[in-house]
């Protein structure tokens, strides 16, 4: 009964969420769309790192390593190839789909907190790259100008902010659904069985490093398209797009947003990235300081937030994750419990 | 002649190569505790890159030129970066042990809070640190000028190894710390409070990269991106050195030395990707060994 | 007529200790084999060593005419070699159907092999009777980590059932139960498919007594004798292991 009030709340949220979101353009200025269509980007980034940290049991401090070999995928190649908004969105995906698969020997036999170093230090190292490959990068200053796009073969260029945003969230829309849909298949089932349980995964047949790169893989596309979003929202990308702190508060979006669940990590990525924003705005120079003790507030307030990423985020030679056996439902035929 | 070819193949290198022993010394002394606090008390602490910028803003802060200035910071910085340390494990306590995820980000937001305040209480620009005048002059090694403080730098660094080298090998203190990278249980057995060895350990860590932040502050000086950069330097010398050993550690460190200072003078156009380059060529060696011994402890 | 599974010569130490020395098994196809001994006489290594979780300092293990020793649990369980953990090992968050379902994926060849959703449709299929049998139907769309520890043992034979295995390695499958639960779990073992082998490890002789043709009983990681039920019920030698052992 508690679940299916749950479940209808959800429903009546996300539905009124989405259709604020489809108004917003009309209602608020150019500046705030502009925005808005940063911080849509970076929420499709955070359902990726749902998508490990959640479905998956990887928790990642480094999608933003594919995210921005997206985003310059796009503003370098793909720009050059074509004006088309969905085959600059296809070069970025491919983009970060091919970094994480690079990086899938560091990161898919590690386990835990091991993953969650690593893939933070694949982020930073990407970052450096970007910083220091002056010639491709533009360095620390980034690349400006960027042209604009046409969403698809014969369409008109997104000149206005509006348009852009629209653009963004019809794209994450997209996605975000395609992701929902691809978790209700076999592959959603084997790698929610994998973060209960992996040695059972295992002893079941089922090659689980194979499924953990491909989950990799595909948040890496995930990631990477969002990045070709980023590169249409701004029309400008910097290594200070990618850096340490976003990857941190797209994991605790994700955290507040429940870990697993792909709307939750929507919402909870937008709202954490949205309170950076309005925080850097109204009290410039202190907002770090706020904005730590916002984190350190929210962990405390949260815990029931981050439990549910149990599985693998034990070592792999613990035991098997389950809970004890729950109470007998029917005492008397099971006197040695109890002795 | 061939001899003179070779001396001169290898001249123009030497001073980059003595950098690099002198910068790996520097991140292995910062990196040790990441190392101690990730291997003893398995937590991931991103405010480790903090610990370090406390000591190096201390450095600018009081260092005037002369030795007592040296000895006040040095005491000064590694007093603060261990209560620092402290402080981080009171904030963890009421966090649930093995809670990997919740550990971290709320180490990220103390990172984040204690370096807006460093920025706050020293300035946003990055401040000079003056060395003791003594070693503000330059030496000859074989025939090249080099910075006295860092040939100094490298002699220090190598003593604090050693004396971690011994300590961890000889006192009872490093024994736990060895038989808790081994088996964590095993330690909480012995009877000590969880809290307890999570604050020695985040105190510990804290001194560690108070002294490197000290010392190291003509180095990798203290500013804006300082955290940041011990931080990402300290995660790959724990990524590539392993926790299993501390030899494993100090070679890390010093191949992160060497690839940032002779790597990049011998590949200026491949420098971005070195760091990479090691990781991915060490985890391909060591392929299985690292993830299985990691998952072990 | 050859063994389905055989082991030469296997040895496993963990440091100076002797968990197994050079044990050889046979099992055949079908067969209802039986491991017991005393606490600490190697049976659960023996049972891990032939998963696949443990690997073996010496000897070999062959399943079906070829060399296994080098593969693990997975490619194992690929091939036919499944097993149920002394505490029941489901998918928590997974209802009950979802678990069978996990299970059986691996060794579904569904008829249009690039229909999408082809190969779980079969699953399902076949974890609908599974369930049944189990006496699981009216669970199906509970979540394992809710049901009650002997309907999570049941629940797994139906996971280990869905693998198709040609050997079921049992380890201790009685653990935990009650009186009534241990009677439906020997009437589930009886009704097991003919084609299955099993290798049960279990200290309940009565049941060990009742489901298996073939008996070994090892002790300090040796087999120290093996035969039907009835020669090792009246063995004065396995009297005094057991009793030396309780000791």
């Amino acid at each position: 009964m508690r679940d299916e009030v749950i479940r209808r709340g959800r429903g009546a949220v996300g539905a009124l969420v989405l259709a604020g979101l489809v108004v917003a353009p009309w209602v608020v200025d150019d500046y705030t769309a502009a925005i808005l269509a940063r911080t849509l980007a970076l929420a499709l980034v955070g359902v990726s790192v749902a998508l490990l940290t959640g479905v998956a049991g990887m928790p990642t401090l480094g999608q933003t390593a594919p995210y921005a070999a997206g985003a310059y995928a796009c503003a370098v190649l793909g720009s050059q190839i074509s004006d088309v908004g969905v085959v600059q969105l296809a070069v970025a995906a491919v983009a970060g789909a091919v970094l994480a698969a690079l990086t899938v020997p560091l990161v898919v036999p590690a386990r835990g907190v091991i993953v969650l170093m690593i893939t933070l230090a694949i982020g930073e190292l990407v970052v450096t790259v970007l910083g220091r490959w002056r010639s491709v990068t533009g360095g620390t200053d980034g690349l400006a100008g960027i042209a604009p796009v046409r969403p698809f073969w014969g369409l008109p260029v997104l000149a206005t902010d509006q348009a852009r945003y629209l653009y963004t969230l019809i794209v994450v829309a997209t996605l975000v659904g395609a992701v929902l849909l691809l978790l209700r298949t076999r592959a959603g089932l084997l790698l929610r069985a994998g973060r209960d349980d992996e040695t059972r995964l295992r002893a079941s047949g089922h090659r689980v490093p194979l499924q953990l790169s491909g989950a990799h893989v595909a948040a890496g596309a995930i990631a990477g398209a969002a990045g070709s979003l980023l590169v249409v929202a701004q029309q400008y990308i910097s290594p200070a797009d990618f850096g340490f702190d976003t990857s941190a508060l797209l994991l605790l979006g994700v955290v507040i947003g429940g870990t697993a669940s792909v709307g939750g990590a929507l919402v909870g990525a937008a709202l954490v990235i949205a309170v950076r924003d309005w925080l850097f705005g109204v009290l410039p120079g202190h907002a770090p300081l706020v904005l730590g003790a916002l984190f350190v507030a929210t962990v405390y307030l949260l815990p029931t937030g981050v439990n549910r990423a149990r599985g693998r985020l034990r070592p792999p030679s613990a035991p098997a994750s389950q809970p004890d056996p729950p109470p007998a439902r029917d005492h008397a035929t099971v006197p040695e419990l109890r002795a | 002649m061939v001899v003179a070819a070779g001396t001169n193949r290898i001249d123009p290198y030497l001073i980059p190569a003595l950098d690099g022993v002198a910068y790996g010394l520097l991140v292995f002394v910062a990196a040790s505790g990441l190392v101690f606090c990730f291997g003893v008390a398995n937590i991931l602490n991103l405010a480790h890159g903090l610990l370090y910028a406390i000591g190096g803003y201390t450095a600018a802060a009081l260092l005037d030129g002369g030795w007592p200035s040296l000895a006040l910071a040095l005491a000064v910085g590694v007093l603060a970066a261990a209560a620092a340390g402290v402080l981080l494990a009171g904030l963890l306590t009421p966090v649930a042990a093995g809670n990997h995820l919740t550990q971290a980000l709320l180490t990220f937001g103390v990172a984040l809070a204690g370096g807006s305040l460093l920025v706050a209480g020293f300035g946003p620009d990055d401040p000079q640190v003056q060395v003791p005048a003594a070693l503000d002059g330059s030496v000859v090694v074989a025939g090249h000028r080099y910075a006295a403080y860092r040939l100094v730098f490298i002699v220090v660094a190598a003593v604090i190894a050693a004396a971690l080298y011994l300590m961890v090998r000889r006192t009872r203190a490093g024994m736990l710390v060895r038989a808790a990278v081994d088996d964590a249980e095993m330690v909480a057995c012995l009877g000590v409070s969880p809290a307890r060895i999570r604050a020695g350990v985040l105190a510990a860590a804290g001194a560690l990269a108070g002294a490197a932040g000290v010392l190291g502050a003509p180095i990798i000086g203290p500013g804006t991106d300082t955290a940041d950069t011990v931080l990402l330097l300290s995660l790959v010398v724990v990524v590539l050195g392993g926790l299993g050993s501390m030899a494993g550690t100090l070679l890390a460190a010093l191949a992160i030395g060497e690839i940032q200072t002779l790597g990049v003078a011998l590949l200026p156009s491949a420098a971005p990707f070195l760091l990479f380059a090691a990781m991915a060529v060490v985890l391909a060696v060591r392929a299985r060994g690292l993830a299985t011994r990691w998952g072990a402890t | 007529m050859t063994c389905l599974l055989s082991t030469q010569d296997v040895s496993v130490r963990y440091g100076s200790l002797a968990a197994l020395a050079g044990v050889d098994l046979c099992i055949h196809d079908g067969q209802r084999h039986a491991l017991i001994g005393p606490n600490g006489a190697g049976k659960t290594t023996l049972l891990n060593v032939i998963g696949g979780s443990t690997r073996p300092q010496r000897g070999t293990v062959r399943f079906d005419g070829r060399d296994v020793s080098r593969l693990g649990p997975a490619a194992r369980a690929r091939r036919g070699i499944n097993r149920i953990h002394q505490r029941p090992a489901v998918f928590p968050t997974l209802t009950a159907t979802e678990n069978v379902v996990v299970a059986a994926l691996p060794r579904v060849i569904p008829r249009r092999r690039w229909w999408p959703g082809g190969r779980r449709r079969t699953a399902q299929h076949r974890a609908g009777p599974l369930l049944d049998q189990m006496g699981l139907a009216d669970v199906a769309a509970v979540p394992a980590g809710h049901l009650a520890h002997g309907q999570r043992r049941q629940l797994e034979i139906a996971m280990a059932l869905a693998g198709r295995p040609r050997l079921l390695l049992l380890d201790e499958p009685a653990a935990g139960l009650s009186a009534t639960e241990v009677g439906r779990l020997a009437e589930l073992l009886r009704a097991l498919p003919r084609a299955v082998a099993v290798l049960l490890v279990e200290h309940r002789l009565d049941l060990v007594y009742a489901l298996s043709d073939t008996v070994t009983v090892l002790r300090d990681g040796q087999t120290l004798a093996a035969g039907t039920p009835d020669e090792i019920r009246t063995s004065p030698l396995v009297r005094q292991a057991y009793a030396d052992g309780v000791a």
